[in-house]
């Protein structure tokens, strides 16, 4: 099982994450991967940056139990998650989960689920800054109803 | 002491990554809310009314009525936006 897990200020390469995956073992048969990036605009504003802040100890802890979940609910044989903090600029890459699995089903799924428990429990906090100012984002309804669902 | 850290949006009201505070009296977040107080004399406690905030202890989510001992970190924080 290779399980790789990294916060960094610099940006990331989604060929090089599939390449680890590809390789966590000859049984791999599918490789899923997110990647989300920066948008310009949020809520009509225009959007001209992103500083993205974490709380280390916490993130990590938490990163680290929900990849485990993943792998309790499904047969995987690699994830890598990678967060960025820092500055960003619109169109910069923000966040990478990838999985390995036998099949699609399993990478597909435990995909999702990592993401949307990442955007509800992982401790960081994004703060636009716009033309007219900057301000910190709100959670979204729907990322809580996104994480929700897997309860059921 | 404990040690208390904030985040975010409260790290920018508190003008501060965090304090350490003597717990004579506290034993719950609750009770740490009530000695706390932003820079301008705002109580803390009167925050939570206007919004949602978060609380852990040694890096673990917990209620208001989550237990603190001697040693402990707690951090105040808005709900998580990463991803």
């Amino acid at each position: 099982m290779y399980i790789r897990i990294r916060v960094q200020e610099i940006g990331f390469s989604l060929d090089e994450a599939f390449q680890e995956l590809r390789r966590a073992s000859n049984s791999v048969g599918a490789v899923c991967t997110f990647t989300g990036l920066v948008r310009d605009f949020n809520d009509d504003a225009e959007v001209t940056g992103l500083f993205l802040e974490h709380y280390p100890e916490m993130t990590e802890k938490q990163l680290a139990r929900i990849v485990d979940d993943a792998c309790q609910r499904w047969q995987l044989m690699g994830v890598s998650v990678i967060h960025r903090i820092g500055a960003l600029l619109p169109g910069d890459e923000i966040v990478l989960v990838a999985v390995a699995a036998g099949h699609r089903g399993e990478a597909f799924s435990a995909c999702e689920f990592i993401m949307d428990y990442l955007k509800t429990q992982a401790t960081f906090w994004k703060k636009e800054v716009a033309a007219d100012g900057e301000r910190w984002l709100t959670m979204r309804e729907s990322d809580i109803t996104a994480a929700d669902r897997w309860q059921s | 002491m404990i040690k208390v850290v904030f985040f975010a949006s409260l790290r920018e009201r508190f003008q501060s990554p965090g304090l350490t505070v003597e717990i004579d009296q506290i034993a719950s977040v609750a009770a740490l809310i009530e000695v706390l107080m932003l820079p301008d004399g705002t109580p803390f406690g009167s925050i939570f009314a206007e919004e949602k905030l978060m609380v852990a202890v040694n890096q673990e989510v917990v209620d208001f009525d989550g237990a603190i001992t001697e040693g402990d970190e707690v951090a105040f924080f808005p709900p998580v936006t990463g991803g």
